[in-house]
């Protein structure tokens, strides 16, 4: 049963998409004569998932000390300090082992099935997602060429994952948040959609990879936020959006701590809550990628730029320093959503559905309007 | 007597693990990526009818969206296949499972005459369309072994979307149609001014 869905469709997406990746050809040199051709395909991609899944939840760590340092600092204090030393720098350690050892708890009243598969669909939708992000011009699981088009569709998933949690839980609390979610997602996913259409009309494709290498002129400043007017305020309707769509504050009314207990979360315990949150982070890490894919240049940047010309496009440095690249600009966009969370509070529900609807779908199409004319003209 | 749910899930399951067998057996490993996206389908479809709680039939249908999109892939239809899990899962579903969340699980006693009858008008239809398959595809020709080559066809549907000689009035008569419907959902789900007549609205206060 946990070997659900979303992970048939990454694999089926990759093995579809010509999915030569890094991986393939270092198992190609050591393959054995006489194996099946089809076999190398299947291993690369269960090896490509597996260091998805490992990159991805080692990562979610590290935002969650993160999360906690950041807001520790805005608030005046200093956040974990102890457990591992140099500013606690093991307390996500502790903390996973802790979940792990806590008792696995699910109400009686509870759907038992659908209560044990949410989280499996929510963290398996949100690697699934993973599979089409490139981290450099030779660096990608899988050359998906709609790839933001698979990534979309498997991160809007994940809701289905949080309203089957909030259901299955049968508690009023977890039905509330669930509901919240749904319409949330729902009202937000047009202006999303809709602020991605401008660096698309830009860009003119939708493979990530090559949309980041259209932005390496300028010496590899030639972002798509400086190319276009309308394209500033598209970033920012989509970092508005975003915030919605991965529940973050200060629309995180699906859980809403100070009005419905924990929302869909309420009846999670140990590895099973903790599933939840690595979603979220992983999430959060997915929308700022796509931002600096789409927005910021991708992995191009004057130090990707300048490895080019020094050692050539396809070597081992130059990607090296552009996958460093497109890191270091995801990393700050989460310190922005980090910042924005400890700094806003939180919205009410008419609020949301007010800012997404009235607010943000009308103000993306005219970004695309005005993006479209301009590109016309110019 | 044996529990309803434990044996159809099972018989599911056993039907499921012969489809993969099946399509291994007679076209590799293409065929054991099609017949995993069928189970998916056909199971998520069965599930649906299957499900007395309305909201487990509801998420079932994910199970079928997700195959038929896989089957899109496999078929080359990328786009096509792409934009059915988008729109049929992120979408549709969502809106879906918003309407039916709230409503209480239907748990009377399931009837054997209407599951008799369910499956014997399954067992005719199904029949029905595997005569007229069987009559009219011709198998011999058919290359089940392999996968079309993977191409996107992403540019041609966009071409075909806006090019004059294509398919850009439909396209724009649809893009019309759904905006006619969606003034007319708002129109009909707004507060009319007979919510707000004074009298009616002091009369529910005094009740």
């Amino acid at each position: 049963m946990l070997s659900n869905i979303t992970t048939t469709a990454a694999t089926t997406a990759a093995a579809a998409a010509p999915s030569e990746n890094v991986v393939f050809h270092l198992l190609a040199e050591y393959v054995p004569e006489g194996v099946p051709g089809w076999i190398l395909p299947i291993v690369t991609a269960s090896i490509s998932v597996g260091i998805v899944i490992a990159l991805i939840s080692v990562m979610a760590m590290g935002f969650t000390w993160l999360e906690r340092k950041v807001s520790g600092h805005i608030q005046c204090r200093y956040g974990p300090m102890y457990a591992g030393g140099w500013h606690g720098w093991a307390q996500p350690i502790a903390d996973g082992v802790k979940l792990l050892m806590k008792e696995d708890l699910i109400p009686i009243g509870a759907d038992k099935a659908l209560f044990m598969m949410a989280p499996a669909i929510v963290l398996g939708a949100i690697f699934g997602a993973f599979v089409a992000m490139p981290l450099a011009p030779d660096f990608y699981f899988a050359d998906v060429n709609l790839g933001i088009f698979f990534i979309l569709g498997m991160s809007s998933l994940t809701t289905i994952g949080v309203v089957m949690a909030g259901w299955s839980s049968n508690s009023k609390w977890s039905l509330y948040g669930a509901m919240r979610e749904a319409a949330q997602v729902v009202a937000y996913e047009i202006p999303l959609g809709i602020s991605l259409l401008v660096p698309l009309i830009v860009a003119g494709t939708f493979n990530l990879r090559e949309a980041s290498e259209l932005q390496g002129d300028f010496y590899g400043m030639g972002w798509f936020v400086f190319k276009n007017p309308f394209m500033l305020p598209a970033s920012i309707l989509f970092f508005i959006a975003a915030l919605a769509e991965t529940k973050r504050a200060p629309f995180d009314l699906p859980e809403a701590e100070s009005e419905l207990v924990a929302g869909f979360l309420t009846e999670y315990s140990g590895i099973r809550w903790s599933f939840f949150f690595m979603e979220e982070y992983a999430a959060m890490y997915l929308m700022c990628l796509v931002a600096s894919v789409f927005f910021f240049g991708g992995f191009e940047s004057p130090f990707t730029y300048m490895a080019r010309e020094q050692f050539g496009p396809n070597a081992f440095i130059t990607n090296v320093v552009a996958a460093s690249t497109l890191i270091v600009k995801s990393i700050a966009g989460i310190v922005l959503m980090m910042w924005v969370r400890w700094t806003l509070p939180r919205v009410r529900i008419d609020q949301v559905m007010t800012i997404g609807y009235k607010y943000l779908t009308p103000l993306a199409l005219i970004c695309v309007l005005g993006a479209a004319c301009w590109e016309a003209i110019f | 007597m044996l529990d309803q749910q434990k044996v159809f899930y099972g018989i599911l399951g056993l039907a499921v693990l012969a489809t993969l067998g099946w399509g291994m057996s007679t076209a590799g490993p293409a065929g054991l990526a099609f017949a995993g996206a069928a189970s998916f389908t056909i199971g998520g479809a069965l599930m649906c009818l299957w499900e007395r709680s309305i909201v487990r039939s509801a998420f079932s249908l994910m199970a079928t969206f997700c195959g038929v999109g896989v089957l899109f892939i496999l078929l080359g239809a990328d786009f096509v296949g792409m934009a059915q899990i988008l729109i049929y899962v992120g979408g549709i579903l969502a809106l879906l499972l918003f309407g039916v969340m709230l409503s209480p699980p239907d748990m009377t006693e399931r009837k054997l005459v209407r599951v008799g009858g369910g499956l014997l008008t399954m067992g005719l239809g199904v029949a029905w369309v595997a005569g007229k398959v069987a009559a009219t595809v011709k198998w011999a020709a058919l290359p089940i072994d392999q996968l079309p080559e993977p191409k996107s066809h992403a540019e041609e549907i966009g071409v075909a979307f806006i090019h004059p000689e294509q398919y850009v009035v439909p396209f724009e008569l649809a893009a019309v149609l759904l905006t006619v419907a969606l003034v007319a959902a708002v129109y009909i789900a707004r507060r009319k001014m007979s919510d707000f007549v004074p009298e009616v609205a002091s009369q529910q206060e005094n009740a």
